[in-house]
């Protein structure tokens, strides 16, 4: 079911958490809502689920202007940051209560939920836990079993706040994985909650930037990635070298091939894997020198230094295949040549 | 306070090791302290009561309390009890709920409120229903003209005795529910639960243990309840004596057996609470 919002507006006192915000979720998309801490993003979600109200205005689900209904009318599906599982139920109770809660005309027979229960905890891999508590499960389990809770009532939009924010470093990456194949199969409507570009890269098949409760900008991964239509964005998805050209000498840029890349701002915003390296025979027409290298799996990152007497030594990140950098047989010290081939302007 | 005395018992000797444990006699002269205390003012002055309230035989016991005042002393107290129990059980979670679920000016100053109860001497408390109902008091010449009798009546003892044990409810849920949280709440409510069945499927089995032990404290108070009872009872017997009243005018008037008769049936309620404390607090720990 799509989603829409318009000119959503929140205040807490006299802090402006989200500012005249409007958004469409088309059917079917799996949505990160991205952002630092305290942009805003999880007041959204919740203003969304009904559990925060907005104070201008409206949510529209599926072409329903539900803005005026509470949580328990909206027929969503909310997994908590911290699972908030029922904590005096079993695994199976809590899955069930959505079902035991309908009113009396519309709730399934005992044998209905009982099915239905199984069904969903073996979608989440986990009916061999059903007669235990949840303080009995990892943290993996706990959120498995929040989601098969929340998807029980088969709501139209599923929210998640922060899905894998509790969790272990090698959990997290499975359950990223889990989820987008569940979104798959399911295709329902999600919306999930996140402080971690990377997590919102791998998962959403479109992510939203919000920042200082507004929305900087919404699309693909890719288009965010590739395309990112303010510095704010650029900075916040993936690293980036930042080029202020009021603080750079024009020869070192000239040099670097910057200003040959369209320039068409005052700051320039370049990714590690847009900066390529030669070695230098001379010291005469390096541009910078070789401070640190590390490890970043397939790739190696490099730390540079600019050879540029006007300007401070604020370090460089570039990074380029493990074959080349073996290849090039850099080591620590060795003066460079730099090549920028693409750069993104902002003013 | 209870609360306190729950940490003390959680409280576990971190460290054992013998360069940091007080010297063998250091450890004897507490501990000899500790129990010739607790033998001293508490053991002893229990057993004299079932030793007294026993002195003249178990046949002299019942007869005491089977006389029309003692048993009418009892009535009143149960009676006192089974009113102010259930309302304070009421106002206790309907306080605990408005303070750690909603935000409005004048919260603090309501959590402290709560409290008052506790820090005003029981006196001060019965005065207060005396000059608000007594013959002389603000509604005084109403209530006369409308032939309702509050002071030196039951509704008065009733009042005063919640007044004095409204805050045990509300303290024992205060501290846990803000400590829970209203997630699961949350969660309930987006699952299609209405109020109510949150309530009573979410988060009543969470507090249930905390709300036991708080009715268990609410009522022992409300039966022992000597200071603001005695200012708005009257003494009247065989009509306004609760037990603990009943036993001091037993007292003034020499019967030994009657009073210490009395008192056993509170000390044994007493004993009775002590042992249900226990074993709530353990099934708290154990939630």
């Amino acid at each position: 079911m799509s989603i829409l919002l318009s000119d959503i507006s929140k205040n807490f006192g006299s802090f402006a958490a989200l500012h005249n915000i409007n958004l469409e979720v088309p059917e079917g998309e799996l949505v990160a809502l991205l952002g630092p801490s305290g942009c805003g993003k999880t007041t959204l979600l919740r203003i969304i689920a009904g559990l925060e109200h907005t104070d201008k205005g409206s949510v529209i689900i599926n072409g329903e202007n539900k803005t005026s209904q509470n949580v328990s009318q909206r027929g969503i599906g909310f997994v908590f940051q911290h699972y908030a599982l029922f904590r005096h139920m079993t695994v199976f109770e809590n899955v069930a209560f959505g079902l035991r809660v309908k009113p009396r005309h519309s709730r399934p027979s005992n044998e209905v939920i009982k099915k239905k229960v199984h069904a969903l905890l073996d979608l989440v891999q986990l009916d061999w836990l059903h007669d235990r508590y949840p303080d009995q499960l990892s943290g993996g389990q706990r959120q498995r079993i929040a989601l098969a809770r929340a998807l029980a009532v088969e709501p139209s939009v599923l929210l998640l706040d922060e899905p894998f924010g509790a969790l272990d470093a090698s959990v997290r990456k499975d359950l990223r994985l889990w989820l987008r194949n569940l979104h798959h199969d399911l295709n329902v409507t999600s919306i999930f909650v996140t402080h971690d570009q990377e997590e919102a890269m791998e998962v959403a098949s479109q992510v939203v930037v919000l920042n200082h409760g507004h929305i900087e900008q919404q699309g693909s991964p890719s288009e965010i990635y590739d395309n990112p239509t303010n510095a704010f964005v650029s900075r916040f998805i993936g690293q980036t070298n930042v080029f202020d050209l009021d603080e750079h000498d024009n020869e070192w840029l000239r040099n670097v091939g910057i200003i040959n890349t369209n320039s068409t701002g005052r700051i320039a915003h370049v990714r590690p894997h847009d900066i390529l390296i030669e070695k230098s025979e001379s010291h005469q027409d390096a541009t910078a020198t070789l401070k640190d290298w590390q490890h970043l799996g397939a790739l190696i990152r490099l730390e540079l230094v600019k050879n540029d007497p006007h300007h401070s030594s604020k370090p460089l990140f570039a990074e380029m295949p493990k074959e080349q950098f073996k290849t090039l047989a850099l080591r620590i010290g060795d003066v460079v040549k730099l090549k920028i081939r693409h750069a993104h302007w902002f003013h | 306070m209870s609360s306190h005395i729950q940490q003390i018992k959680n409280a576990k000797v971190v460290n054992k090791s013998s360069t940091t444990q007080d010297p063998v006699w250091v450890r004897c002269i507490l501990i000899t302290i500790s129990i010739a205390f607790i033998s001293l003012f508490i053991c002893v002055p229990l057993g004299l009561v079932i030793f007294q309230a026993f002195s003249k035989g178990i046949t002299a016991y019942f007869s005491a309390l089977a006389q029309p005042d003692t048993l009418a002393a009892i009535k009143l107290t149960l009676t006192v009890a089974l009113v102010t129990v259930p309302l304070n059980t009421l106002f206790g979670v309907a306080a605990a709920w408005t303070i750690t679920r909603f935000d409005f000016p004048g919260k603090s100053l309501l959590t402290t409120l709560i409290d008052l109860p506790f820090s005003v001497s029981p006196v001060i408390s019965g005065l207060i229903f005396v000059l608000l109902f007594g013959a002389q008091g603000w509604f005084g010449e109403w209530l006369m003209a409308h032939d309702i009798k509050i002071i030196f009546a039951a509704p008065g003892i009733i009042l005063a005795t919640i007044f004095i044990t409204f805050p045990f409810v509300a303290r024992q849920l205060i501290p846990l529910m803000q400590e829970m949280g209203h997630q699961e709440e949350e969660a309930a409510l987006s699952l299609g639960a209405s109020g109510w069945r949150t309530f009573f499927s979410v988060t009543l089995p969470n507090i249930k243990w905390a709300l036991l032990y708080g009715v268990l404290l609410c009522n022992a108070r409300a039966m022992g309840e000597f200071g603001a009872v005695s200012v708005v009872s009257g003494h009247i017997r065989g009509m306004t004596n609760t037990l603990p009243l009943h036993v001091e005018v037993s007292y003034n008037d020499y019967d030994v057996i009657g009073a210490f008769a009395s008192a056993s049936i509170l000390a044994g309620l007493a004993i009775v609470t002590l042992i249900l404390k226990t074993f709530l607090e353990w099934k708290q720990a154990t939630r």
